[in-house]
């Protein structure tokens, strides 16, 4: 081994930031999504000849229907408006676990096991039983597929510490086969989609049907924000997250926490099935939940865990969704795989920038001669030495601290001679 | 329920499972370092188109040259699962991104990636499937289909495949060895089991996750090659996500480690043959063997964790980042 190479100061080091200025992660957020759109401007007019500017105008119009009729706008937003709200809600559901660093990855599947509970309800007594009570027995077993779904993985991380992530990411494959399953048993044809039920759907409001899920969407991150910033289960979410120790020497029941959460969690999953099905789609399909269970952990983890900002980081990721499938839309492109990757790239900017907010860079100075090992420990003993003659209070380090010793032996040995 | 189609399901079998093989092996690997990389279905998917264009380029430049087709496609696919893999250890690595996060965005972009590429050359699909010859042929033993004799029943099973399938025993046994046996896997562990006693014992802890996780996701990437070129001789399709997944279960059933992937990945691909083509009729049976590979999954993690025993679990430091400076 060289041992030049190792004492060399490296090019650079990271420190993390303290007291950062408010306005700075949002000017290199800004930044990052401005990098963004101009690369998707440059892949558009490379891959798909399209001048960037049309490209960024085509997303605004994919979007909002800016530059359509007023009927398709007003449909346009109003989709857009239902999208971001089933993101949030999805981000909603993983947000309090997350603050307790529990990944569950699989909102997806709690989701779907909700859905499949309120189409079973539906299926066996719809018809039997009148509408309304109907739409409030399939929220109540919606809510409880998704929390068996949820605290199963939670009692075994409580009881053994089961890995999570990796539990939660399974359980999501199994039902999906599930409901693949129950639709053939539903449908014995064999045409692997179920029609659209007409008992126990939500009521319209406005005359559409998109109100419904917007609505609830909005309450639920007013109540999970005052849930995570201002109630005795937030803070203790909060503490059993920065450290399990911490939380159980204050007399925190970590194991109870735990799987409380994950009740919330489930209780958030039931009621976005219970839309799913009985509000949006009217049956059940395996790609019910569209990969939004996984799209939701990046929008939780970009806010920072914030219910509030995660309205803004859901809006990004639908409004790029919605803006690269008008691009596609405009081009005549009835594939998902450009806008996958102008998504993703998207998504690894966004990902990358917040390396930038969370750390420094610090360069090695050009001027600052590289010291040697030695010289540094010598004068770092000589400082201590003084130190102690001044004022005895302060501990010294350990190196030192037999360096003060060494000192102190030479300087007795001194005086008796 | 005849001897003969027995032997031709366990051979399809043993076919299918170097597709799991390399996936797990390479996750593994990737996993040994702390790093739990959920981009693997993208990586597949990428290694199989950087593979497939390869194949394509090579028939329209004339080369039918089985070596030619066999060997410069498995170097663009090691290649083009290298570069994801830098691209992932950069993320989480150097930048510190989540590693949940990352991966899943990275699964997102090279599905994207791979089906944009491949879509542009969906004219040419039977000119790509017709070098699926080169994979086939490759080291291939001659068997006498219908012979149910134990010697030929052998041969059908275990030889009468490609080269990809010997060459995924072998990248498992010697990423075993290298795991277990030697320094640099010693080392490579305990980057993965406590990254800040391996920086404090003098290990170079950024390389090792950048290497690891470079080699993994090459390996990890001709996991799709194989499943393209040879288990569907070369007709292309998107089914590198349901084996990138099926591959991360893979590696928890068999406990982090290669030597036992080579059995589970077997048995994985008994399953999924079982499933989709034979034998089962009945619906109930279909589903319960289609979840039966996630289930198990899912009863291994319980154990290992009851258990406790420290060589069944986890790499210790899986999920997390490490910072130098941050206790």
């Amino acid at each position: 081994m060289n041992t030049n190479k190792k004492t060399r100061e490296p090019l650079f080091h990271l420190i993390k930031r303290a007291n950062v200025p408010a306005w700075q992660p949002w000017a290199i957020r800004i930044g990052a999504l401005l990098l963004g759109f101009i690369i998707m401007g440059i892949l558009c007019m490379i891959s798909l000849e399209t001048n960037p500017i049309d490209a960024w105008k085509y997303m605004f119009k994919g979007a909002f229907g800016i530059g359509t009729t007023a009927k398709t706008a007003k449909f346009k937003t109003l989709a857009l408006l239902r999208d971001l709200s089933l993101l949030l809600l999805f981000a909603l559901a993983v947000t309090p676990a997350f603050k307790m660093k529990f990944w569950n990855i699989g909102a997806e599947g709690q989701v779907l096991m909700a859905a499949l509970f309120s189409m079973m309800c539906i299926q066996y007594f719809g018809g039997k039983v009148p509408n309304v009570p109907l739409i409030f027995i399939c929220l109540a077993a919606a809510m409880i597929g998704g929390i068996i779904w949820a605290v199963i993985p939670a009692l075994f991380k409580a009881k053994w510490n089961t890995n999570e992530t990796l539990f939660t990411l399974m359980m999501n494959y199994v039902v999906i086969q599930l409901i693949i399953f129950m639709i053939k048993v539903w449908v014995p044809n064999g045409s692997q989609s179920l029609a659209p039920s007409a008992y126990a759907n939500l009521p319209k409001i406005a005359g559409e049907d998109f109100w419904f899920t917007i609505i609830i969407a909005l309450a639920l991150t007013a109540f999970m924000f005052v849930y995570l910033r201002f109630s005795k289960h937030g803070y203790e979410i909060s503490v059993v997250g920065e450290s399990e120790n911490t939380a159980r020497y204050i007399g925190i029941k970590v194991k109870k926490v735990i799987i409380r959460t994950l009740i919330v969690s489930g209780i958030v999953c039931g009621i976005i099935g219970f839309l799913l099905v009985n509000g949006i789609n009217h049956t059940v399909s395996e790609k019910d939940a569209g990969g939004r269970g996984f799209t939701a952990i990046l929008v939780s983890w970009l806010a920072k865990f914030n219910p509030i900002f995660m309205i803004l980081t859901a809006f990004l990721v639908v409004f790029l969704t919605k803006g690269t499938e008008g691009i596609m839309e405009e081009n005549q492109i009835t594939n998902e795989f450009f806008s996958q990757v102008l998504i993703g790239i998207m998504f690894l900017l966004i990902i990358a920038c917040e390396f930038f907010i969370n750390y420094k860079i610090v360069f090695r100075h050009r001027t600052a001669k590289p010291q040697p090992v030695l010289a540094v420990s010598e004068s770092q003993a000589a400082g201590s030495v003084d130190d102690r003659s001044g004022e005895a209070a302060e501990a010294p380090v350990e190196g030192a601290s037999t360096a003060l010793q060494t000192d102190e032996t030479a300087d007795q040995a001194a005086k008796e001679e | 329920m005849t001897l003969a189609v027995w032997i031709s399901f366990l051979a399809a079998a043993f076919n299918l499972s170097a597709v799991f093989l390399f996936g797990s092996t390479g996750e593994i690997v990737v996993e040994k370092s702390g790093h739990l990389n959920l981009g693997i279905p993208g990586v597949m998917s990428v290694g199989a188109a950087a593979g497939c264009m390869t194949v394509y380029s090579l028939m329209k430049a004339g080369i039918t040259s089985e070596f030619a087709l066999l060997f410069l496609p498995m170097l663009s696919t090691i290649l083009a699962g290298g570069l994801m893999g830098l691209l992932y250890s950069f993320m989480t690595v150097t930048l510190r991104a989540n590693q949940n996060v990352t991966g899943l965005a990275m699964t997102t972009f090279g599905l994207g990636l791979a089906g944009h590429f491949m879509n542009g050359l969906k004219a040419n699909f039977g000119k790509i499937a017709s070098a699926s010859y080169a994979y086939k042929n490759f080291f291939k033993v001659d068997v006498k289909l219908g012979d149910t004799g134990f010697v030929n029943s052998m041969k059908q099973i275990f030889l009468s495949h490609g080269f990809l399938v010997y060459f995924a025993i072998i990248v498992a046994i010697v990423a075993q060895i290298i795991l277990s046996k030697t320094r640099t896997g010693l080392h490579l562990r305990a980057v993965g089991e406590s990254p800040a006693t391996a920086d404090a014992a003098g290990i170079n802890v950024t390389a090792y996750k950048y290497i690891a996780t470079i080699i993994g996701c090459a390996i990890a990437a001709l996991g799709g090659l194989y499943a393209i070129m040879e288990h569907l001789f070369g007709r292309w399709d998107y089914v590198c996500e349901g084996f990138g997944w099926l591959s991360i279960a893979l590696v928890i059933f068999t406990i982090w480690r290669p030597g036992l992937a080579i059995p589970g990945s077997i048995i994985f691909g008994a399953l999924y043959i079982l499933k989709e083509k034979w034998l089962v009729t009945n619906e109930t049976i279909k589903f319960a063997i289609k979840v039966l590979p996630y289930v198990m999954t899912i009863i291994v993690l319980i154990i290992t964790s009851i258990v406790g025993s420290k060589k069944a679990q986890a790499p210790g430091s899986l999920g997390t980042n490490y910072f130098r400076e941050e206790r």
